[in-house]
């Protein structure tokens, strides 16, 4: 596969492109483990959801 | 399990939970299909290489409308049928459609450049899916200021409707303007113009740039539900402890 004198135009959209989908799912997987940290603090912390279920309860 | 089921947030978390290890899967296998037929596929006879970057241009052009499609899709939820998730679902959406706008500015700035010879140009298309980036990031911001959801989704989701009278601008700026951007080539009446060699590539990569869409959607809808879970113990623990 040659790209020829147009290598970094074409590197620079995949590199960009690739970086940015790390970043949002870094991103998303960072959020769900910080919702997931307080919802366990605040069950330790003795406030629990009106149903009686657990707040991290996801199934 | 039915759509009124998926109105309980509990019992779409279970989904969600159930679906994403499959949704993850079949992005990634999709991904390196694509990658592997975008890295093999022939120089264009004009362009050269640089059709290559079609192949992440394109889709990325294609799901900033599509994005902003499923909000305003939502943003009826909120407003004519108040549907649990109908906020949650378009608050999610929006930094992603943001993400997939700027690459697709940032990628067509890059194709511009050898093609056109300029990275940027004032006219319609260019302009049209600039001020669509400046609204998902209005719109983001708008979340961040209100600091009460349903308020925010209200106002959130008139703002949705309004702008979506962008796409339609978007969509048809290549012909109802002079503009150095080419027409549609894929989704015209009497069939797509591009050869099978980069057609397919093209198809394949969107459909996984779908699925990575959907993929990280339930993932920042489950992450939002989370959020106004932790919001409302907050709540209720600063009642008891006033009480």
């Amino acid at each position: 596969m040659s790209l020829g004198s147009y290598t970094s135009f074409i590197l620079a959209s995949y590199l960009a492109a690739a970086l940015v989908v790390a970043i949002l799912i870094g991103w998303i997987a960072l959020d769900y483990r910080n919702q997931k940290r307080h919802l366990r603090g605040l069950e330790e912390s003795g406030v629990s959801r009106r149903s009686g279920r657990s707040a991290t309860e996801i199934k | 399990m039915t759509l009124t089921d998926l109105a309980n947030p509990t019992k779409f978390l279970a989904l969600t939970a159930r679906v994403l290890p499959w949704l993850v899967g079949a992005t990634i296998l999709l991904f390196l299909i694509g990658l592997y037929q975008s890295a093999t596929a022939p120089d264009d006879y004009q362009q050269g290489a640089t059709v290559k970057i079609m192949f992440i241009h394109v889709p990325n052009a294609w799901l900033s409308m599509l994005v902003w499609a499923v909000m305003s899709a939502a943003a009826l939820g909120t407003l004519v049928w108040r549907h649990p998730l109908a906020d949650v679902a378009a608050k999610a959406a929006a930094p992603i459609g943001a993400a997939f706008t700027f690459l697709a500015l940032l990628t067509g700035s890059l194709w511009g450049r050898p093609m056109w010879g300029t990275y940027w140009e004032w006219d319609a298309r260019l302009t049209s899916v600039l001020i669509l980036f400046l609204m998902y990031l209005g719109l983001m911001a708008l979340w961040r200021a209100v600091e009460d959801p349903s308020r925010a989704a209200r106002a959130a989701a008139v703002l949705t409707l309004v702008g979506a009278i962008n796409l339609p601008i978007i969509k048809f700026s290549v012909d109802w303007w002079n503009t150095l951007h080419q027409p549609a080539s894929v989704f015209r009446m009497g069939g797509s113009t591009l050869d099978r060699a980069f057609l397919i590539p093209l198809l394949v990569m969107a459909l996984a740039f779908t699925l990575l869409f959907v993929t990280l959607h339930l993932a920042a809808m489950r992450n939002e539900i989370l959020r106004r879970r932790v919001r409302s113990l907050q709540m209720m623990q600063a009642s008891q402890k006033a009480a």
